[in-house]
């Protein structure tokens, strides 16, 4: 089992708008709400309420400041979940067979049952998608929501992931990228999605689409004729005033 | 990588453990009797007890033996395999020479091949990991086998083999520290690949996700000044490899080899605390800690 | 391989109960999930007008909130000296009775010395009636030091204002441009909103020092110097109106551009608009050169006209605009410096703005008729749009800057027109419809009329013959005569100096006066805590109502304690703050979707048995027992109006919406139907709404209004005006000399900007501002053991010109100044800041003890406010007096004028000031949190 399927039947995955995530974390605890209280062990918070508190999370928001060669710089904000790596090193390490990647779907997922809490697959995971429950002492990560988007319990349009649900701005889009024809591939296609550290070999499912550019207002030389003065005084302004009301009318 | 204390200890004493196991089993004059339990006592107990230490670093050790199942792909898995038929093996054979003073060659070999590759499926555990550059090299496997093989011959009392090869050992492990930091620098992976924002500008973590920590920094990102770094390193050096040298040319008293073993064992403790302490995991470029974590020049990194 | 059997159709809920959320001001709707009589889990109402389905980080993580350790358990008295925290937990009974004793000879004698403020209330038109029901002056909710201003330009401009009251046509809108906008209100839509722009690829501007959130996703970002939006605002008027690139059919028909000022200098109502006897503005019809009432059927008023009379020239209002905005004191190149945008750049944006305004108009094949009768077959939409919120409000300036915005979209014609702004009913509605404020106190009776409200001139004051105020926290009197929502930052300050006179009880609700809900924090406490010559407190009596320990519960002398938003009814009302779309009417409701495991009570409930006891009209029936029951009682029963009251849906016998009696069973029709009801506004209604009889005559059927009340947009303010003429000696009353100069300046009819009070302190050459992040309300979300993770310590962002000239590096700390005093806090690098400017998230840090945190809890340690550097008092200046640290119109708090001084410290224990650890009136929370109901 901890042998990666040669084939998915799909490639079910998350295609992240960069352009357009505004970093409002909704994600991140729709995330933990969500899995809390489904599958496998709930999302535990250590020291809680101390002073340093540690969760377990499977989805966390960075925010990046990029300074381009001109113009001001542009802050990015940057949603970070497993990304179901056709190639995921976090299978092929784990010595249970916990850590799998299903052949119908490509969903990397934990049997927490099977999980002795070594750690390795954290160690493997290059995304830091990760994370060791700090109370229940398994492996957590993202699951896509795999209770969801099957789940006959749900309306037909809540079978989607929750942070996919829950997105204000719809900056995460969820489906089949091996299907050239799904919506999230035709998003990879049409704004050049980006894969993660491919250098790293992990081949990853999910794809982030880039920020379009920033701070492009067309140069004033161009848009000068949009400004064109009519006048330079209040005088004159009333004057052009009364001769285009005389026009109009 | 934070250092844990479980797997320092595991990976030094089985190693050792497993050495002095590899030398018993291969002797073509194995000691025999009382001699032969001492020894078979001293790496039993090494070998198992680091095994027993790595335990404890799971979250569910009652579910360990599950590892055994996973031997066509997972490292662990192999290395959970190899040191137990280790052990089946040098149980009987150890066996053989304390009770009835015979030394079954065959299954000696075996047990000698079967430690030493407990040793080097622990070592390739790291040697996979493309997500730790200075590990994935082929350090792992030469200072984990050398530390087993020169640890072994100490501890199994092997004067000559320990004195070729314990200067070996040194040298090994000093072209693999330079040669690490040689890989680490090399790794391709940054912050613009990580993000895929390289093509926008210059990127610098601005927020982490959590203004604390998380399992990933506490794990992932550990940072050791590399002043700091260099007075362990030949700290270490001396007490694994010169000093006991220097013990071992001294006129030859069994009460020597325990203070020689001792220090060895101290060196190796503190090389494999560096090995965890200054290898960096590449998801710290996400938090924006890869320059701040494994080995870092200047200032200590404030929190 | 056999892959594990996973259950991907696990049962997800027993029920799913339909509420609203409470996280933040957002009012989203939420779907409950129940296990065995537990909340379970919290996602968006997918039929909900504010939210569609999706739900923010807050929403998302309310279960959290409703299980916080905080929770007040039951009634409680002080036993310990205030701000310590030590508390007696009493009953409901000891409770109320002490509050009654407190209260009850303050309304037989004086009501004035009693005052009612509440905070995050969304009950302000059921708080507001109490209050009027008591007969104080003395009440008001937290718009004052929130976003008064940004509501008062909106609504004396043009009925009606961003904030939640309005939004851009965001299917339609080609051009979307942000300005300083606070997260908490329409954060959903707001996001919904520019996720369907980006889904479009439509441009979005942002102005804003900080390049955070939502200006982290514009298009273009200008990085403008706190407190100088207004000047940026108008030289792209000037701009605009030099180039003609202005709607002049817009202009002429539905705003007072063609009204005629009065320009006779000799009269009493020079600078005022010219009107008939009926009060009706006068305009020049083009048609005819005649002089006639704006609304007239069939004229064209004329914008380019003059009218002379007895030798005087009346000009039009655009005529005046031309006047003042063409000078080149406005022109990009003389405002760039100190808006910290390049000329060039003023420029294209104004180009940018006309051109996707007039070049890529849009029109919609909808016939409409206005209020001058005339039919017509189009509906033309300039298709770019704003919004702003506190971020250009809370200046010195912000009254006048939030106009200057509006006069920008008017001259556009970009508002309710498709792809522009839209207002949501129940606006657009003309200042002149509101009521105006009241005050007058009358033992054993109810006020005179409504608290709040918006004036027209100096007659509509609240002040006695002297000229002093009548309430005490001074709205609506000369110091800042259009203070609409009053002004609760003053409240503890003036009770503490009597000025203008003593409190004996105040009532205070969820308002964490005691902490962030203060400027000069420390000041507030050490006023809450000073004894006077007797020994008694100086403000003698406290009732505090929360739902959790917050740092104000420790100053409190008697704690009425509240449930959680899943606890509890609320009416989020049409007579309140709705929750309506541009192209619906809605309202909403709370609803226990559990009931409290503590010994608390809504404190809506509470006022309902307290106003009974008090015999307060409208809180007992004829017979003197309690006339609601609860809240619950009064949101279905109470009608404000005949037929109208707090829920607009399923009235009289469940068909009648709007209008109708009382249903016995409205909230039972509210919770079958979601939570909320919702009515929508007819096609040939949905656009041009304050002069569109569809819309008018829609509104009344709904009782939105009473009859149908066109009006024209206001660019000449003439209250404002009006302030003027008295400050000139042309009114019989006049403001205080010192402020008659100040009028001159300030309270010009046309938008203006002038630098906020504070620039120019010497040495203290940069601005500092907070904004409040997506993921915290308040000080709310510290208690919230998830939220708490992602924002538990706040850093000062540094821009990079300090970060190098100070030599700061990661993990330093700074001591940052201001003339009022000083912090040391840990420091940051942002690049995408304004340079001069720094800044850090809102209301992180904690007070010690305080929310159930542990003593050393990152919020107490390496949290800050910088309520600490602000006054609400300026520095004194050469007159010796020191003014308001507010805006000279509102009266809102200027927190955002504060200005200070950096320099690098050694990195000390903690955040300083640091402030002594409050006793928890609660146990001590978890160590460890892993809930899960579900088997």
């Amino acid at each position: 089992m901890t042998s990666l399927p040669s084939h998915t039947e799909k490639s079910l995955g998350l295609v992240i708008d960069l352009d357009t995530c505004v970093g409002c974390h909704a994600c991140v605890t729709a995330c933990k709400g969500w899995n809390t209280e489904n599958y496998g062990a709930p999302l535990a918070d250590a020291d809680a309420y101390g002073p340093n508190p540690v969760g377990s999370f499977l989805n966390r928001i960075h925010s990046y400041e990029i300074q381009p060669e001109t113009g001001p710089a542009q802050v990015v904000h940057f949603p970070k979940s497993c990304l179901h790596c056709a190639d995921a090193p976090c299978v092929t390490v784990c010595p249970t067979g916990a850590s799998y990647k299903r052949t119908e779907d490509g969903i990397v997922l934990v049997n927490e049952s099977d999980c002795i809490g070594c750690g390795l697959c954290a160690w493997a995971c290059p995304y830091g998608a990760r994370e060791m429950d700090p109370e229940e002492q398994v492996m957590k990560k993202c699951t896509l929501c795999v209770d969801r988007i099957y789940n006959e319990n749900l309306p037909e349009e809540d079978r989607q992931p929750a942070c996919v649900r829950t997105c204000p701005v719809g900056a995460r889009h969820f489906g089949d990228l091996s299907d050239p024809e799904s919506d999230v591939s035709r998003l990879v296609a049409e704004r050049g999605g980006i894969e993660l550290m491919p250098e790293q070999g992990t081949a990853p499912v999910n794809r982030y689409l880039p920020p379009r550019p920033r701070d492009e207002l067309p140069e004033l030389d161009v848009l000068a004729p949009f400004l064109e003065p009519v006048a330079e005084d209040s005088k004159g302004f009333v004057g052009w005033l009364d001769r285009t009301l005389s026009r109009l009318s | 990588m934070h250092p844990a204390p479980s797997i320092i200890l595991f990976t030094t004493l089985s190693g050792l453990g497993f050495g002095m196991l590899a030398f018993l089993g291969l002797d073509a004059a194995p000691p025999t009797g009382w001699s032969a339990l001492a020894f078979l006592v001293i790496a039993f107990s090494l070998a198992g007890g680091g095994l027993l230490s790595s335990a404890f670093h799971l979250g569910h050790p009652e579910r360990a033996l599950k590892a055994f199942t996973q031997w066509r792909s997972s490292w662990l898995s192999r290395e959970a395999w190899a040191a137990l038929l280790a052990m089946s093996a040098m149980a009987p054979y150890g066996a053989g020479l304390v009770f009835l003073d015979q030394a079954w060659r065959a299954l000696g070999v075996a047990g000698a091949v079967l430690s030493l590759a407990a040793v080097f499926a622990t070592s390739m555990i790291y040697l996979q990991m493309r997500t730790v550059p200075r590990w994935n090299h082929w350090s792992p496997p030469a200072l984990f086998l050398g530390f087993a093989l020169a640890g072994g011959a100490l501890l199994t009392g092997r004067v000559t083999v320990a004195l070729w090869a314990l200067p070996l050992l040194a040298v090994v492990q000093i072209v693999a520290w330079i040669d690490q930091e040689r890989r680490e620098t090399a790794s391709d992976t940054d912050l613009a690949t990580a993000t895929g924002l390289g093509h926008v500008g210059t990127v610098r973590a601005f927020e982490p996700p959590h203004t604390g920590e998380s399992y990933l920094t506490r794990e992932m990102v550990f940072q050791v000044g590399r002043k700091h770094a260099l007075v362990l390193k030949v700290i270490s050096v001396l007490l694994f490899a010169v000093i006991p040298v220097v013990l071992l040319l001294l006129p030859f008293t069994h009460f020597l080899a325990v203070p020689a073993a001792a220090s060895h064992l101290l060196g190796a403790l503190i090389q494999r605390w560096l090995f965890f302490a200054e290898a960096r995991h590449v998801v710290a470029q996400y938090y924006g800690r890869w320059d701040k974590t494994g080995m870092r020049r200047g200032r200590r990194f404030a929190r | 391989m056999n892959a594990p059997k996973v259950d991907t159709s696990p049962k997800v809920s027993d029920e799913i109960r339909k509420t609203t959320c409470y996280m933040c001001a957002c009012r989203c709707g939420i779907n409950v999930h129940m296990k065995g009589g537990q909340v379970a889990y919290i996602e968006g109402n997918r039929d909900h007008p504010v939210n569609r389905g999706v739900l923010c980080a807050k929403g998302a993580s309310g279960i959290m909130q409703h299980l916080s350790p905080a929770r007040l358990r039951a009634p409680m008295k002080r036993t310990g000296p205030r701000g310590s925290g030590r508390f007696e937990e009493i009953s409901w009974d000891e409770a109320l009775e002490t509050a009654v004793s407190w209260m009850k000879p303050l309304r037989e004698t004086d009501q004035s010395r009693f005052a009612f403020f509440t905070g995050r209330d969304q009950s302000q038109s059921f708080t507001s009636y109490w209050a009027q029901a008591f007969g104080t002056p003395n009440y008001a909710a937290h718009g004052g030091f929130c976003s008064v201003n940004m509501a008062a330009a909106g609504i004396y401009t043009m009925g009606g204002a961003f904030w939640e009251f309005g939004q851009p046509d965001w299917d339609r809108t080609k051009l979307f441009m942000i300005f300083g906008v606070a997260e908490d209100h329409d954060s959903n839509p707001i996001k919904m909103g520019i996720g369907k722009l980006k889904a479009r690829g439509a441009r979005i501007i942002g102005v804003n020092p900080i390049r955070t959130g939502y200006n982290a996703v514009a298009d273009e970002w200008l990085g403008i110097t706190p407190g100088t939006d207004g000047l940026f605002v108008l030289s792209l008027v000037h701009c605009l109106m030099k180039a003609g690139r202005i709607d002049l059919e817009y202009l002429a028909r539905f705003t007072d551009a063609p009204c005629l000022v009065n320009g006779d200098r000799t009269s009493d109502e020079f600078g005022l608009l010219l009107a008939n006897e009926a009060g009706k503005k006068l305009v020049i019809d083009r048609r005819t050169g005649e002089i006639a009432a704006y609304d007239a059927p069939g004229i064209q008023p004329d914008l380019s006209a003059v009218y002379r009379a007895e030798d005087v020239s009346h000009r039009t209002v655009l005529q005046h605009m031309a006047d003042k905005y063409l000078d080149d004191e406005f022109a990009p190149e003389a405002v760039a410096s100190r808006v910290g945008i390049e000329a060039s750049r003023i420029r294209a944006v104004a180009a940018e703005l006309a051109r996707v305004a007039f070049d890529e108009a849009i029109e919609l094949e909808r016939e409409w008729t206005d209020f001058r009768g005339e039919t017509h077959s189009r509906m033309i939409g300039r298709p770019v749009s704003f919004h702003a919120m506190r971020g250009i409000g809370a200046h010195a300036n912000g009254f006048q800057t939030c106009r200057a915005l509006h006069l920008l979209q008017i001259i556009l014609g970009s508002v309710e027109v498709p792809g522009g702004f839209r207002f949501k009913p129940p606006y657009p509605k003309s200042a002149t419809i509101h009521p105006k404020p009241h005050a007058g106190v009358m033992p054993g009776q109810p006020l005179d009329g409504p608290l709040l409200g918006f004036v027209h001139g100096p007659d509509d004051l609240l002040v006695d013959e002297d000229g002093n105020p009548k309430r005490i926290d001074k709205a609506f009197s000369w110091e800042n005569p259009m203070s609409a929502h009053g002004l609760m930052h003053m409240l503890i300050s003036n009770a503490h100096a009597g000025d203008p006179y003593r409190i004996d009880t105040m009532l205070l609700y969820m308002a964490n006066m005691a902490w962030n809900s203060s400027m000069n924090t420390s000041g507030v406490m050490k006023m809450l805590t000073d004894k006077d010559d007797s020994g008694e407190y100086v403000i003698p009596r406290i009732i505090y109502s929360d739902a959790y320990a917050s740092e104000m519960v420790a100053y409190a002398d008697l704690i009425l304690p509240d449930t959680t938003y899943l606890e509890r009814h609320d009416c989020i009302s049409l007579l309140d703050r709705p929750i309506c779309e541009a192209e619906a009417a809605a309202d909403a409701i709370r609803w226990p979707v559990v009931e409290p495991d503590r010994d608390v009570r809504g404190f809506q409930s509470v006022l309902c048995d307290l106003g009974a006891r008090l015999g307060l009209p409208g809180f007992v029936n004829a017979d003197g027992s309690q006339r609601y029951k609860d809240y619950a009682d009064y949101m279905q029963n109470h009608e404000r109006a005949p037929g109208v009251g707090p829920l607009a849906g399923w009235r009289g016998s469940g068909d009648e919406h709007g209008r109708g009696a009382p249903n016995p069973n409205q909230i039972s029709k509210y919770v079958e139907n979601g939570g909320f009801w919702i009515a929508h506004v007819p096609e040939k209604a949905a656009f041009y709404k304050p002069w569109n009889m569809n819309y008018q005559d829609w509104a009344v059927s709904l009782g939105l209004a009473d009859r149908p009340c066109p009006y024209l947009f206001s660019l000449w303010c003439e209250p404002l005006r009006r302030f003027q003429l008295a400050a000139e000696g042309r009114h019989r009353l006049s403001p205080p000399e010192h402020l008659q100069a100040r009028y001159g300046e300030v309270m010009d009819p046309l938008p203006v900007w002038y630098p906020p009070h504070s620039s120019g302190e010497s040495g203290y050459d940069l601005h500092a501002v907070t904004q409040r992040p997506m993921a915290m309300y308040h000080s709310w979300g510290s208690q919230n053991a998830w939220l708490r993770q992602i924002h538990g310590r706040n850093p000062l962002y540094v821009p990079t010109r300090i970060w190098k000239s100070e030599g700061f590096r990661d993990g330093d700390w700074a001591r940052l100044s201001s003339p009022h005093g000083e912090i040391v806090v840990p420091v940051a690098h942002m690049a995408a800041l304004n340079e001069n400017t720094v800044w850090t998230w809102n209301a992180i840090g904690k007070r010690k003890g305080a929310w159930s945190l542990d003593e050393n809890a990152p919020e107490a340690t390496k949290g800050f406010l910088l309520n600490h550097l602000i006054h609400e008092l300026l520095p004194p200046r050469g007159d010796g007096l020191r003014w308001a640290n507010s805006d000279p119109v509102t009266g809102q708090a200027a927190w955002y004028d504060l200005r200070v001084r950096i320099e690098k410290v050694a990195a000390p224990d903690e955040t300083k000031p640091s402030h002594p650890a409050q006793v928890s009136p609660v146990a001590k929370a978890p160590e460890v949190v892993a809930r899960k109901i579900g088997a």
